[in-house]
């Protein structure tokens, strides 16, 4: 038996001796994610029990380095452990910006000292992590961004206005990027600091979406004091972490066009229109979701050949840009199907049958996915530079 | 499994490019077509694919193959792909081998497969009867005659049918042409009197034949696999086919789509390269991707015919079904982007856009595909 094959067992034995039964049904909603932090109320023992026990293995973060908490797995090995989770339908023990985004960044560019002092509260979701990215006037272009940090000595002083800070009035730290050089072009002015979202000075405003819900914030930076030491990467070198970052952030929201644990569109339409014949009843609808599947089983591939090939030093460093774009159009379009599937009973907006709109409030929510992280325009224009290397701009 | 070549492989795809563009470029298809070649094919390169073994690459090695895989297969496939190479590799190597491999017993594979690997005798398989691929409806009946079969009824779109020495031929047994019950394969020979081969000159250049059986006479030992119950073996040969050529049309759309990006950097307008003009930069962008796409759902339903070829099914629809639409596209947006010039006979794309063409039809089209990945997921 292979090393692989070793691993593939005890890993399946240990999940069914840890993995509580409640964590093993499907998420049915936005409630049943476990988002951890200094706030967060488990709903229910299991799922406090399922991230400790998870945590404790290092496996909420599975490829970091176990020094700093993580489970120090290779590749193969995590591929392993998440495939053995499907097959037993393990929820995600944590979500977390801290592991999707900022711990990556940390591991690259961090000091020792802030490695050993962010990473292991991030595996054990002790500390959620938003991010300060986006401004009013900062999108697209988001490098034109001009949330100050002025050098007091002591101290960098923060002054300044961030948007669509996702989860920001729950988080209970913020990696953020600020202008630390105002005289310099736009990139080569731009910082990397982490703070504490209790400091005084920072205030935070859920902003409410066509979802009726309000995943963003506005947040405001008033005389905000931050230790010089939480300064990731060099000074005025911020644009790198950020853009490291970034090809983080898109791989996770390229993550959403991923077929597992979503709702399959064609058990759906078959719920809501039945078969004739053993084929769905609507032949026009059944022919766009079918199509639909082929394009994800696909880019579900790609995404698997994508980190085969990274691993193998075959990819490009802006492959993330091609994965961003296509996962995120593919996203919309699976809820338009499944608005289509679900007909009048999705369109349901209160009330527990629908508990409480689920459906047509995840379909609008998708219709962000094309916006956040570099929206599907600014991708294009990456992969056509960068990978193409078409000329002009 | 990781879904990027071995070395092994790697190299493989490295001699068979070098070859290839060296010795059956466009050109060579041009030339074939232009002095309307008997064949339509050249019988000397087909002998240097045996040399170089590409002909026994799905072969066992005790029948003197390579005893390699599919993934191998798919390899070349790709590069006969980026050059619109007409050979009867895939006839020949792939879908006779495999339905000899997998359907006739060691005496006959031991007669036949040599001979195969060698370039002496080439295999050709027939199944549609029809303008669209609809491998149930098989109505060509084979019936009991003495001790062995009866071959009457019609077969179109066989690739290679007018240049086979031998024919993989899909008859019914039993039940009727809907029925997947009732099937069954027969080895039949090419000179068989009662068989009339009618070449079809088709858009692309390539070969293709219509077959007409009058009461043509097999042995029973002509049969693959149980008679009646043929159904799995000529699935399996399809599979093997239908990714194949998924292959072939990656092959097809990254190499116009590399063509088109040279043409976006050179063209001038309006004072600047065209590439220059996000329009055209990011429809660029998004062809890219769905080629990227495509390559992935390719290269795993190769790794997943070797792994397991009996539960290949959805793998292969749809790595098809993917390449065929992201083939198209490619084709499409290259014309359009060469302008006038794609219109030309001289330029190059426009044989690409008819190879494309034949190739999706060619097994079943993004939507018998994508019909028959709703029918496996049960919608």
């Amino acid at each position: 038996m292979s090393d692989l094959q070793a691993f593939r067992h005890e890993t399946r034995a240990w999940l069914e001796a840890n993995c509580p039964a409640e964590m093993r049904e499907p998420v049915r909603s936005e409630g049943d994610v476990c988002w951890g932090g200094r706030r967060w109320t488990f709903q229910s023992q299991a799922q406090r029990q399922w991230l400790e026990r998870m945590a404790e293995a290092g496996w909420t973060a599975p490829e970091w380095p176990r020094a700093y908490g993580g489970g120090g797995l290779s590749r193969e090995e995590a591929k392993v452990l998440r495939a053995e989770m499907a097959k037993l339908g393990c929820r995600s023990p944590l979500n977390s910006f801290g592991i999707w985004m900022l711990g990556p960044a940390l591991l690259r560019y961090g000091t020792e000292d802030q490695k050993r002092a962010y990473l292991p509260p991030i595996v054990r979701g002790e500390i959620r992590w938003c991010q300060g990215y986006s401004e009013p006037n900062a999108g697209s272009d988001l490098a034109s961004l001009q949330t100050r940090a002025e050098d007091r000595g002591d101290h960098w002083l923060v002054n300044g206005q961030k948007i669509w800070t996702s989860y920001a009035d729950q988080a209970d730290w913020i990696f953020c990027l600020v202008r630390t050089d105002p005289a310099a072009p736009k990139h080569l002015g731009i910082s990397f600091i982490l703070f504490d979202m209790e400091s005084p000075g920072v205030s935070t405003r859920p902003i409410n979406l066509i979802s009726g819900k309000s995943p963003f914030c506005e947040t405001f930076f008033d005389n905000v004091q931050v230790p010089k030491s939480n300064l990731v990467g060099e000074l005025n070198r911020g644009w790198d972490v950020a853009k490291y970052l970034l090809t983080h952030e898109r791989e996770m929201i390229s993550g959403m066009g991923n077929l597992e644990g979503s709702p399959s569109i064609g058990a759906l339409a078959t719920r809501t229109l039945g078969l004739e014949g053993g084929f769905l009843a609507d032949p026009m609808l059944r022919g766009q979701i079918a199509a639909f599947d082929v394009d994800a089983i696909a880019f579900r591939l790609a995404m698997e050949r994508t980190g085969d090939m990274a691993k193998a030093r075959q990819a490009h460093p802006a492959a993330s840009s091609m994965l961003k774009y296509y996962g995120a159009e593919l996203n919309k379009r699976r809820f338009e199907l499944l608005m289509a599937a679900g007909g009048a009973d999705a369109l349901e907006w209160e009330g527990e049958r629908s508990r409480d709109g689920d459906l047509a409030r995840s379909w609008l929510r998708t219709k962000a996915n094309s916006i956040e992280g570099g929206t599907s325009e600014i991708q294009l224009n990456i992969v056509a530079k960068r990978i193409l290397e078409l000329p002009g701009g | 499994m990781s879904l990027i070549l071995s070395e092994e492989q790697a190299m493989l795809r490295d001699t068979a490019q070098s070859f290839l563009a060296e010795n059956a470029p466009v050109a060579h298809l041009r030339e074939l077509r232009d002095r309307h070649d008997a064949d339509g094919f050249s019988r000397s390169l087909w002998a240097t694919f045996a040399e170089l073994g590409f002909t026994g690459i799905l072969a066992p090695e005790a029948h003197g193959g390579l005893g390699l895989g599919h993934v191998e297969a798919g390899v070349v496939m790709e590069q006969i792909g980026r050059n619109l190479t007409p050979s009867p590799f895939l006839s020949s190597a792939l879908l006779t081998v495999t339905a000899l491999v997998r359907g006739a017993d060691e005496a006959r594979q031991a007669e036949w497969l040599p001979k195969i690997i060698s370039g002496e005798l080439i295999g050709a398989l027939a199944v549609d009867e029809g303008p669209k691929h609809r491998p149930p409806a098989v109505s060509l009946r084979a019936e009991r005659a003495g001790t062995g079969f009866r071959l009457n009824g019609v077969k179109s779109f066989v690739v290679d049918g007018h240049v086979a020495d031998l024919l993989v031929v899909a008859a019914r047994t039993g039940g009727a042409p809907v029925d997947q019950a009732g099937l069954t394969l027969f080895v039949v020979d090419a000179k068989a009197p009662g068989l009339t081969v009618e070449r079809t000159v088709m858009v692309d250049s390539h070969n293709a034949a219509r077959l007409r059986l009058e009461n043509v006479t097999v042995d029973a030992d002509a049969v693959l696999g149980q008679a009646d119950g043929g159904w799995t073996l000529l699935e399996g040969v399809l599979n093997v086919g239908r990714a194949a050529v998924a292959s072939e049309l990656v092959g097809v759309a990254d190499e116009v789509f590399g063509r088109t990006l040279s043409y976006l950097r050179e063209r001038k307008q309006f004072g600047r390269a065209i590439g220059e003009f996000q329009a055209l930069q990011h429809r660029a962008a998004h062809l890219y991707t769905e080629i990227e796409i495509a390559k992935a759902a390719v290269i795993n339903s190769l790794q997943t015919l070797d792994e397991s070829f009996e539960g290949a099914a959805a793998a292969v629809s749809v790595a098809k079904a993917k390449a065929g639409s992201v083939a198209s596209l490619a084709v499409q947006e290259a014309v359009q982007m060469h302008g006038g010039m794609g219109m030309t006979d001289e330029y190059d794309i426009g044989l690409y856009m008819k190879r494309d063409r034949v190739l999706n039809e060619l097994f079943g089209d993004p939507n018998y595909h994508a019909d028959k990945l709703a029918r496996l997921k049960g919608y």
